[in-house]
Formats: structure tokens, C-alpha cells, sequence
């Protein structure tokens, strides 16, 4: 309001005086629990790579961890990415059907299946997760019946498979692509279909010129939720695979637990973080969903 | 440009058209219609009297239960919605919010594989006056520039039959009377079919050439706007269509021949002529009807300018002054109370005062008989 600044001052600026206040808690927090750790990692990964806990470590400057990191562990970040590209797109298949689904189809179970989408986060992660492990273990009944049907070769296995670490992944990110593009579709007026019908667009049309375009928001938001967590995601990996399936979340959790090389831990953060905020902007920009940022 | 419509007929038939809901509801009984093919016609009923079901079958959008439509000889009942040669201003509008206005326009266009649209986008935005918004997406635009986009839309695809579902039910007052002066002058300059759905009985006379009154998923009378008004044929249209007086006569017997036959029945006492084209019932009662502004008042002992008979011993018992004209209640001495407009042409230098005595009369030849059966009140906007 241009004209409210100069006829009530004194109203605004206690309005501008709360707003601030309102502002304080999360800023502290975010200034502990965030702005903290992360000059602390970025500190970390310029760390002089022969420190060691008894020799204690200096910030060195020493920005050849990052090139180290890379050389030795690209196998590690090719295959994160590989693997949370492929659950993305398994995802946003499956969880587009379904929100399309609910949003239009479901009528009165609309609130039971949205309540079962949820329902999962009753239950930790991990206890999910281990879960799977026994039901793609190699004595489990999904490998038994691929077997009795001769689908699979005696012997053959999924667990400790990529199938395996995707399968994990896609299962547990699955609702954060749901519940995004529920809600961009849910807002979607069914009349614009009638609209497009009506104006010469068999169903196929209808769907590409009118409902994706309008869901796009929800699908953006959906990928990113599911695409950024799974990138830096280890207990899938850890639960369901073996070493071959090894991801960048493996390898800095065990620099940083087991083998205590924090340089190289923090330069691996540091570098995965910074490919996932580049191929989120790039992703964005294209999408042309800017106001998402 | 437009169809050759006239020389071959495209006329719009709709025969024995049924539609039954799963749930039983009966939407539409049996319909049979005819639509002139370059009309403007108006569907007019209150809400849930079918005449949206009708609309949405023939865009395609409800299934047919049973019966036909057809335009001239081609039968359209089973074509999918996008294969129909029909296009819909939707009541809401419906446009496409992410695409701007031209992109809107040229929705149907595209669909249909037209390469070259900018010449028809052009044309179309500027028969509806929209040329400086076509850029614009749709929330950045008022809603009477929304309906306008709803119609280009629509008519840029030189549909032989555009449906208009409520066009101007979301917008206020002054903007529907300009709009109704719009719609009217588009339809006229493109002479393609228009089938105007509304509840409002007078955007439907101001626009329509033909219109169709609905009720209880039937047809309950059709004609024009000045047939309808003038000569009802039941209690429920010559309430829903402006307001009528209605009282209880008891039919005499008829007079005379040709167009001078007339019906003459008993009112309380009085004895009135009612023209015998204007005759809806054949029983011995029937309602006689008189529209107020046809109702003239003169207060006792001053001459009445009305031939015949005239009812003496009325009272004003209200009198609601309006600028152009007045609305008088005045109390009958049978106890009904009938409504009288009075243009107010200065002649009697003031208004009738609540109180006084008054004579009442009309010329027979605007009155009409509908059947006593029928409910008094059926189609009354406050029942």
C-alpha cells in the first residue's frame, strides 16, 4: 500500500516492529543449526588432509581436497545421482497416476487414500527400510514366487542389487511426490477439461495442453523433494545394497565415521551440495518455474 | 464465412431427448424441440428445471438417456464432445489460465490442425474488443473482459451452434445489460445459432428470438418473448415471465366468431370478456390473468378510462413509488390483493394515496384464462 507509508507511521512501523519479532526465532535457529554447521563444514573441507585426530587439524586452505574427493569418489556421485534420477522418474510415473487419481477420480475415498499415502510416516524410515530388506531377501517371498514362475534364475538375488537400492529409494520418497502434485491438481477446475474437450482436444490433448501445464508447479516441486533428498540418501544403499551399490552418502558418512578423514568428508559434502543447488537452478530455469525459488 | 445455413437446413433437433440420473432423478422429460438454424434462442427456467442437462447433452458433456439430437440430418447423439460441430461459453468461463488471451482464442484452432491463425485470432479479438488484452493471461483481466474471451473462444471456430451456459451470471447488473446489447449485436453480425440457457427471464426476452420456457424438465411453453408475455398458457409461465394477476372466474359461455370470438366468465360478481385465442383451459373455473401494467385505477366517482366494466369498492393498501412508474397494491373486495404499475406520466399530478377508494379495470382483450388446476403460485420468484 504506497499510500498507507505516508498517512499512518506510527501503525506501520509497529507492524514493521512485529513483523521483525516474528522473524527472530526461526532466524536464530537457522544462525545455530544451519548458518553455524555450515561454515563449520565449509571449514571442514578446507582442512590440511594430514591432520588427524591426534595431531589435531588446521583450516589449510587447501582447496585440492575437492579435486581429490572428485577423482577418487566420481564412480560414488555418478551413481547417486543415477540412482535418485531413476526413483525420481519411477516416482513422479507412479505418484502422478495416483494424485491424478485421488484429485479426480476417487470421490468419497478421496480422504482414505490421501490418508494412506501418509500413513507410512506413522512408522520410522528405518524400520521401513529393514523391512523391505526382508522382502527382497534372498529367502523372501518375492524372490521365491519370481523363482517358482521362473522369472529369475535359481540363485539369482535382489537384495544387494541396484534394483534393490531403487526400489528402497522410489518406496520411501514416493509420498513427497504425491503429495505435491495432489495439491496442484486438486486446485485444477474440471470444467477446463469440458473447456478443452469442447474446444476440439480429444482426452490426450486435453491432458499435455491443459492439466500438465497447470500441474507443473506440483511436479517441480515434487522432483525436487523427492530428487534432493534421495541424491545425499545412504541408508538405502547401506539396508538394501552392498558395496557395488555404494553412494555418496556412504562414503562421507564413513570418512567422517570410521575413517576420520574429515577434509576429504567435508570436500565431498561440500561438492555434492553444490552439483545438487546447480542442477536444481538449471532444473528450475528450465521449467520455468522461477517463483518456486 | 458462416455455414450456409439458411438454403440447406441446420436446423437443431432435439427428439424425445430423456435424461434420467443413476440415481432416478429425471433431468429432462422427453424433449422435443426444434432450434431455427441462425436463431437466438433462450432456454428460461428456475434452477434444477433441466435446462442445463439440455444444454450440457448437446455439447456432448452428459450422457443422452434416451432419444436424439441432431443438426439438419446429421445426428450428433453419440459424438464424442470434440468431434461435434458445437462449441460452449461456459458459465464460469473456464479459460485457461496459463495461456494468454490469444492463446485462448486460438485453443480450437490449433486442436483442429489450423497452421495459420493469426489473421482469425486477429479478427475474432477484435469483433469482441479485446485486441489490447491479447497478451494478457485471464486473472489480469475483469470479468465482463472474461466473458468476452469465454465468447471468442468459442466463436473463432465457426461452431453452427454455440451454447451459452448462464453467460452473464457473473456479472453485475449494468455490466449484463451492456453485455446482453453485445451478445446480441456478435450473434447478429456472425448469424450462427445461439442457445442461451438462463434463469433470468429478462436477459432472456431482451436477446432472444425465440424462447423456451422450462419446467420440471419440460417445455412448458415456447414462443417469443412478446407471445410468451402477452398470451401465457399456463399459471407457472405467466408467473416466472414478468408477474401476472391472477383471480378465480367461472366460465359463462362464448360469443361471436373468428377473431372477434370471446370467452365470457363470471369474477365475483362481474362479468368479463377474454379474447378466445387467449383461452388455456376448457374446464367450467379457470384463473383470469391480467399483467399489472395492463391493470388501470382511477380513485371512485372520477371517470375510468377503460371500455366496459369496471370492479368498484377497491382500496389502495400500498403504493411503492419507483421514479418511472409506481407499484400499487390494492385490495379487491373478494380480499385478494392484486398488483397495478402505473407509469408515472404526471397526468394525475401525484401519486393514488394509501386509503382510497378506488376502480379498477383493463381492456378485455389483455386478459387471458388459464386452467383453475394449475397452482397460483407455480413460478412466483419468492416460492
Amino acid at each position: 500500500m504506497p499510500g498507507g507509508r505516508t498517512t499512518n507511521v506510527a501503525a506501520l512501523t509497529r507492524k514493521q516492529r512485529a513483523g521483525l519479532w516474528l522473524i527472530v526465532p526461526a532466524a536464530l535457529w537457522l544462525l545455530i543449526f544451519f548458518v553455524i554447521p555450515f561454515y563449520s563444514l565449509l571449514a571442514t573441507s578446507l582442512f590440511d588432509p594430514n591432520g588427524s585426530v591426534l595431531t589435531g587439524y588446521d583450516v589449510a586452505w587447501h582447496f585440492a581436497n575437492f579435486g581429490n574427493a572428485i577423482s577418487n569418489y566420481w564412480p560414488e556421485i555418478v551413481r547417486s545421482f543415477l540412482y535418485a534420477g531413476i526413483a525420481t522418474i519411477i516416482c513422479l510415473v507412479l505418484g502422478y497416476t495416483l494424485a491424478y487419481a485421488i484429485a479426480f477420480k476417487a470421490g468419497k475415498w478421496k480422504t482414505v487414500m490421501l490418508v494412506m499415502v501418509i500413513a507410512p510416516f506413522f512408522t520410522s524410515f528405518l524400520i521401513r527400510t529393514l523391512a523391505w530388506k526382508l522382502i527382497l531377501g534372498d529367502d523372501g517371498w518375492v524372490v521365491n514366487t519370481l523363482q517358482t514362475l521362473h522369472f529369475m534364475p535359481q540363485g539369482g538375488r535382489i537384495l544387494a542389487t541396484p534394483v534393490a537400492v531403487i526400489a528402497g529409494i522410489t518406496y520411501n520418497f514416493l509420498p513427497f511426490m504425491i503429495l505435491p502434485l495432489y495439491t496442484s491438481l486438486e486446485k485444477m477446475d474440471p470444467k477446463l477439461l469440458e473447456a478443452a474437450g469442447d474446444l476440439y482436444a480429444n482426452p490426450f490433448q486435453a491432458f499435455f495442453k491443459v492439466t500438465w501445464p497447470l500441474s507443473i508447479p506440483g511436479v517441480v516441486g515434487g522432483t525436487l523433494l523427492t530428487f534432493i533428498p534421495a541424491a545425499g540418501d545412504y541408508i538405502n544403499a547401506a539396508l538394501l545394497g552392498s558395496p557395488n551399490e555404494r553412494m555418496v552418502g556412504n562414503v562421507i558418512q564413513s570418512l567422517f565415521t570410521t575413517q576420520g578423514d574429515y577434509a576429504q568428508a567435508g570436500a565431498l559434502s561440500v561438492v555434492l551440495l553444490v552439483i545438487i543447488v546447480a542442477l536444481v537452478m538449471l532444473y528450475v530455469r528450465r521449467s520455468g518455474s522461477e517463483d518456486l525459488l | 464465412m458462416s455455414q450456409a445455413a439458411s438454403d440447406t437446413n441446420r436446423d437443431l433437433r432435439l427428439t424425445g431427448l430423456h435424461k434420467e440420473y443413476s440415481n432416478g432423478f429425471v433431468a429432462v422429460k422427453s424433449l422435443d424441440l426444434v432450434v431455427p438454424s441462425g436463431s437466438f434462442f433462450a432456454l428460461l427456467g428456475p434452477s434444477g428445471c433441466g435446462k442445463t442437462t439440455t444444454l450440457r447433452m448437446i455439447a456432448g458433456l452428459e450422457e443422452v438417456t434416451e432419444g436424439s439430437i441432431a443438426i439438419g440430418d446429421t445426428v450428433i447423439t453419440d459424438d464424442k464432445p470434440y468431434r461435434r460441430p458445437v462449441n460452449t461459453v461456459f458459465q464460469n468461463y473456464a479459460l485457461f489460465p496459463h495461456l494468454t488471451i490469444a492463446e485462448n482464442v486460438e485453443f480450437g484452432l490449433k486442436r483442429k490442425g489450423v497452421k495459420d491463425t493469426g489473421a482469425q485470432v486477429k479478427e475474432m479479438l477484435e469483433l469482441t474488443e479485446l485486441t489490447a488484452q491479447a497478451g494478457k493471461k485471464p486473472a489480469q483481466l475483469s470479468g465482463g473482459q472474461q466473458q468476452r474471451v469465454a465468447l471468442a473462444r468459442a466463436l473463432i471456430n465457426r461452431p453452427e451452434l454455440l451454447l451459452l451456459d448462464e453467460p452473464l451470471g457473473a456479472l453485475d447488473l449494468k455490466l449484463r445489460r451492456a453485455m446482453q446489447v453485445e451478445l446480441k449485436r456478435i450473434q447478429t453480425e456472425v448469424g450462427i445459432t445461439f442457445v442461451h440457457v438462463t434463469h433470468d427471464q429478462e436477459e432472456a426476452m431482451t436477446m432472444a428470438d425465440i424462447v423456451a420456457v422450462m419446467h420440471r424438465g419440460e417445455i412448458e411453453q415456447m414462443g417469443t418473448p412478446y407471445e410468451l408475455y402477452t398470451n401465457p398458457k399456463t399459471t407457472f409461465v405467466a408467473n416466472f415471465l414478468g408477474r401476472s394477476n391472477l383471480i378465480k372466474g367461472k366460465v359463462l359461455g362464448r360469443e361471436g366468431t373468428g377473431a372477434d370470438e370471446v370467452v365470457k366468465a363470471d369474477m365475483y360478481g362481474t362479468v368479463v370478456s377474454i379474447k378466445a385465442s387467449r383461452v388455456h383451459t376448457t374446464s367450467s373455473e379457470g384463473w383470469i390473468g391480467i399483467r399489472p401494467e395492463k391493470v388501470i385505477i382511477q380513485p371512485e366517482g372520477t371517470p375510468i378510462d377503460a371500455p366496459g366494466n369496471f370492479l368498484s369498492g377497491a382500496v389502495v393498501v400500498g403504493a411503492i413509488y419507483m421514479g418511472v412508474s409506481t407499484e400499487y397494491l390494492i385490495q379487491m373486495p373478494w380480499g385478494q390483493q392484486l398488483i397495478c404499475f402505473e407509469q408515472n406520466t404526471g397526468r394525475r399530478g401525484g401519486l393514488v394515496k394509501v386509503g382510497t377508494k378506488v376502480d379498477v379495470s383493463w381492456r378485455p382483450n389483455f386478459a387471458f384464462l388459464l386452467d383453475s388446476t394449475q397452482d397460483a403460485d407455480a413460478g412466483r420468484e419468492d416460492d
